[in-house]
């Protein structure tokens, strides 16, 4: 019988095989990070028990239903000083969410008109709006924040401007005021409204518009299909118009839609809209701030669909206008969109800036006034950032499900 | 009939001499119509710039042109100005040092930041620049130390064991990684950390009544100046770390990547503001109860911390964008995780994200002007605290916000310039 020269010997397991084994290195590695991590979490957990015993201190959550005390100038629900932390904080969260949304729509705006702009083949167009992005992207928004709120306050006449019969200012088409508190505009009104509350009649209005969107989406779908059945578009501008427009007229009327007007009122404007001086500045520089990079974003979009595709386009006879809203346009979105909701997420958390100018966003009433009056730092900090990375989770997870959708399909 | 002659009376025996394009198709004409009124709305928008721009300078120029640069308040320049739109620039000269070293630093020593600024330059170019002998990188390992001798003074022995403890880690790493990397790391750190703890205890005991440079406290700190230190060190202390947590997320070990994942993820997902918070209210609990760590201490951690976390997913992005090849190349000749990264995959890696972590240091560099919100006396936090509240300067808003805007400017356009030249003189693969 012949022995089996290459069966490998059999050996027991020894201890340095934990490290110099492959097989079992990577479990020595994890179990030693593990001990590390909670060596260092448990460590710092009990340094700070230990602080917290020696300032007299404990993690308690009761402050938030506690009254506040304190009162925010910018209220999109009722509250008031008698209302809880927990109110306060939700107020903020709300003045957090309603700056950013106008800031990611102005933003927008800037950003795609300096963007396409920036490649326009008129000279002077072009270096001014590379100007206006490499002058707003090396700055810091800070600063931008805080030139914007100077001028509001400083180089905005006040109230007093606009009184008297001679006065110095006049409000612009007797409709809007530009002052140092802020601009007033009309605020509009129902007379009668949907069940007789304001809130109904705003819903119904969006509701009348979501209609009229889906009306017009279900338009362009037959006019493509005529288009495709018999070679001629029809022409539709004139109903697209009419959809948007009457069913809202008609409901216009219907409610009574009136405007009231801001009037100086003893020292100050009375009724109309305030937009305080705080929100104009956070608003208008985090827009013109994040439209500089989106400028730049949707500039490497277009630069990214190759040159033969618009030469193709081209050549098919399409004109200018087509050759970018049919060819270009939905190529460069793919590129433009990913980093262009990155950019509202930085939006989103550059409105913390808030507490810069005092504009009462959740980093000032929680994270601000209501930190300084309970002195619950860890507590209150750790909800802001909870809120914020809740944010910032949310979005991704949204830019995730678009990027899976529009990935191209490769062979 | 006489004889019919020749039909062609003249035939021309050379070409004419070309005539010159008509006007408008030559020179300044043509380029002014095809480059700015090549049809109607590009017409618009040229004369729209036109006046935008004769609105700004003639807003603007004015300002500039009539600035008044030597009186000491801002009443005197007014009288000085007489009602004429000019700027009261004086503001800047008169508060230069203010606006520079803040408001404490001892007005005897500016001499020492500014050295350490000048020789910042000289440290940072061998990094910057690959063509300099690679002798003068022995300079840019000292010039932390010696920074920090400048900037902060007292006895020269701190720097000196911080020398020490890394010329001892790094000696003890060089020896043991021959054997095996992760234990050359760990004794390295190990040793470096003996060395700092008892040599500061020894420097402590020995340290002169009167050090050659006098001792500057932290919270002396202000200016133009602390921006640049903030700036600095996050950065450079950012990078390694960044790094580590890139590799980290990568890793095959789920413990490790998913630590890494949840740290990078959190820091992105909050406001810089929130973290500076954590800095100056909620950081100090975390410390034993006898530390007593400084607030630009907490804040330098913080910011470290926030753009290591930026880093990481640039350079993430560029362990990604490496083919896939590479790595199973490395594997292939037989070399292990340490050498395969060392030597393969990040010299590759980090070089398609330079452009990205030059992004991530200027966005820091703007961001240090945060550190105002929690009180500290940045260039931002000077100008709206010490400087306008003054009585001697209250009303001097653009003068002021304009000079920090033009100084970030100079300072962030020049680092994404060397990015760019930077980005083409690495691009080797020839397209």
């Amino acid at each position: 019988m012949t022995a089996t020269p290459d069966a490998p010997p059999i050996e027991g397991f020894k201890v340095a095989d934990l490290w110099f084994d492959t097989r079992y290195r990577s479990y020595t590695f994890q179990l030693i990070a593990l001990v590390i991590l909670f060596g260092s979490i448990g460590y710092l957990i009990s340094n700070l028990l230990t602080n917290l015993a020696n300032a007299g201190l404990n993690i308690s959550w009761d402050f938030l239903r506690e009254p506040s005390n304190y009162d925010i100038n910018q209220k999109p629900i009722e509250y008031t000083s008698q209302s809880s932390h927990l109110r306060a904080s939700i107020v903020g969260v709300l003045n957090t969410l309603i700056v950013a949304f106008l800031a990611c729509v102005t933003a927008t705006f800037f950003g795609v008109v300096a963007g396409v702009l920036r490649l326009s083949n008129n000279w002077i167009v072009a270096r001014l709006m590379s100007a206006y992005v490499e002058a707003f992207r090396n700055v810091p928004v800070l600063i931008w924040i805080i030139i914007i709120f100077s001028i509001m306050t400083v180089a905005l006449p006040g109230p007093r401007a606009y009184r008297g019969e001679d006065a110095e200012r006049s409000m612009l088409f007797d409709m809007f005021a530009f002052t140092n508190r802020g601009i007033y505009t009309p605020r509009p009104e129902f007379l009668n409204p949907l069940m007789g509350a304001q809130i109904f009649s705003w819903i119904l209005v969006l509701l009348v518009l979501a209609a009229s969107f889906f009306g017009v989406r279900a338009l362009t779908t037959w006019a493509t299909k005529t288009q495709n059945a018999t070679g001629y578009r029809p022409v539709t501008w004139y109903w697209t118009l009419a959809i948007w427009l009457v069913p809202l007229a008609i409901l216009m009327v219907a409610m009574g839609l009136s405007w009231e007007y801001p009037k100086l009122a003893g020292f100050n404007f009375q009724g109309g809209i305030q937009i305080r001086g705080s929100l104009i500045a956070l608003w208008f520089a985090l827009a013109i701030y994040t439209g500089a990079f989106i400028a730049e974003n949707v500039r490497a979009g277009i630069q990214a669909v190759s040159k033969g595709q618009t030469e193709a386009a081209a050549s098919l006879g399409l004109r200018q206008s087509w050759i970018m809203n049919l060819v270009v346009l939905p190529q460069a979105l793919r590129v433009i969109i990913p980093p262009l909701i990155s950019q509202y997420l930085n939006i989103t958390k550059n409105s913390s800036l808030a507490i810069a100018v005092g504009y009462m966003d959740v980093t000032g009433t929680l994270g601000g006034i209501t930190l300084n009056q309970t002195g619950r730092a860890i507590e209150c900090i750790l909800l802001l950032m909870l809120f914020y990375v809740t944010i910032s989770l949310s979005i991704s997870a949204i830019m995730n499900v678009y990027n899976n959708s529009v990935k191209l399909k490769e062979r | 009939m006489a004889a019919k002659k020749s039909s062609v009376a003249f035939v021309r025996k050379e070409p004419l001499p070309a005539m010159p394009p008509p006007a408008r198709d030559r020179g300044a004409a043509k380029w002014i119509r095809e480059n700015l009124l090549s049809n109607i709305s590009n017409s618009v928008l040229t004369v729209l710039s036109i006046i935008a721009i004769y609105y700004l300078c003639a807003f603007v120029l004015p300002w500039i042109w009539n600035g008044v640069w030597t009186t000491s308040s801002l009443a005197e320049c007014r009288e000085v100005l007489q009602g004429v739109t000019g700027g009261c620039f004086s503001v800047l000269t008169e508060r230069w040092n203010q606006l520079i070293f803040g408001f404490a630093y001892p007005s005897e020593f500016y001499w020492r930041p500014a050295l350490a600024f000048v020789l910042l330059f000289f440290a940072a170019a061998p990094v910057l620049f690959f063509d300099l002998p690679r002798k003068l990188l022995i300079f840019t390992g000292l010039y932390p130390f010696l920074a920090f001798w400048l900037i902060w003074g007292g006895p020269i022995g701190y720097p000196l064991i911080g020398l020490l403890g890394c010329a001892v880690g790094y000696f003890v790493h060089s020896v043991l990684v021959a054997r095996n990397f992760a234990l050359g790391l760990i004794v390295g750190f190990a040793a470096a950390i003996a060395t700092w703890s008892l040599g500061s205890n020894l420097v402590g005991a020995l340290a002169p009544e009167q050090p050659l440079l006098g001792a500057v406290e932290s919270r002396k700190m202000g200016g133009f100046m602390l921006n640049m230190i903030l700036g600095t060190v996050a950065v450079s202390l950012a990078l390694p770390i960044g790094i580590a947590l890139a590799l980290g997320r990568q890793s095959r070990l789920p413990i490790v990547k998913w630590v890494c994942v949840v740290f990078i993820e959190f820091i992105r997902g909050v406001p810089l503001i929130t973290l500076l918070f954590v800095a100056n209210v909620v950081l100090a609990y975390f410390f034993p109860p006898e530390a007593n760590i400084d607030i630009l201490i907490r804040v330098i951690i913080m910011l470290t911390i926030f753009s290591a976390a930026y880093i990481a997913e640039v350079i993430r992005g560029g362990l990604a964008a490496l083919p896939r090849g590479q790595y199973e190349a490395a594997d292939s000749l037989g070399l292990d995780y340490a050498q395969a990264m060392q030597m393969i995959v990040l010299p590759q890696a980090l070089k398609i994200s330079i452009p990205g972590i030059v992004n991530v240091a200027v966005g820091l560099f703007k961001d240090t002007t945060l550190v105002s919100i929690i009180s500290m006396f940045d260039l931002v936090g000077m100008i709206r605290g010490p400087i306008l509240a003054s009585t001697e300067w209250n009303g001097v808003y653009w003068e002021l916000l304009g000079f920090a805007a033009v100084l970030f400017f100079i300072v962030c356009y020049g680092i994404s310039q060397y990015s760019q030249w930077l980005e083409r003189r690495l691009a080797t693969d020839h397209r």
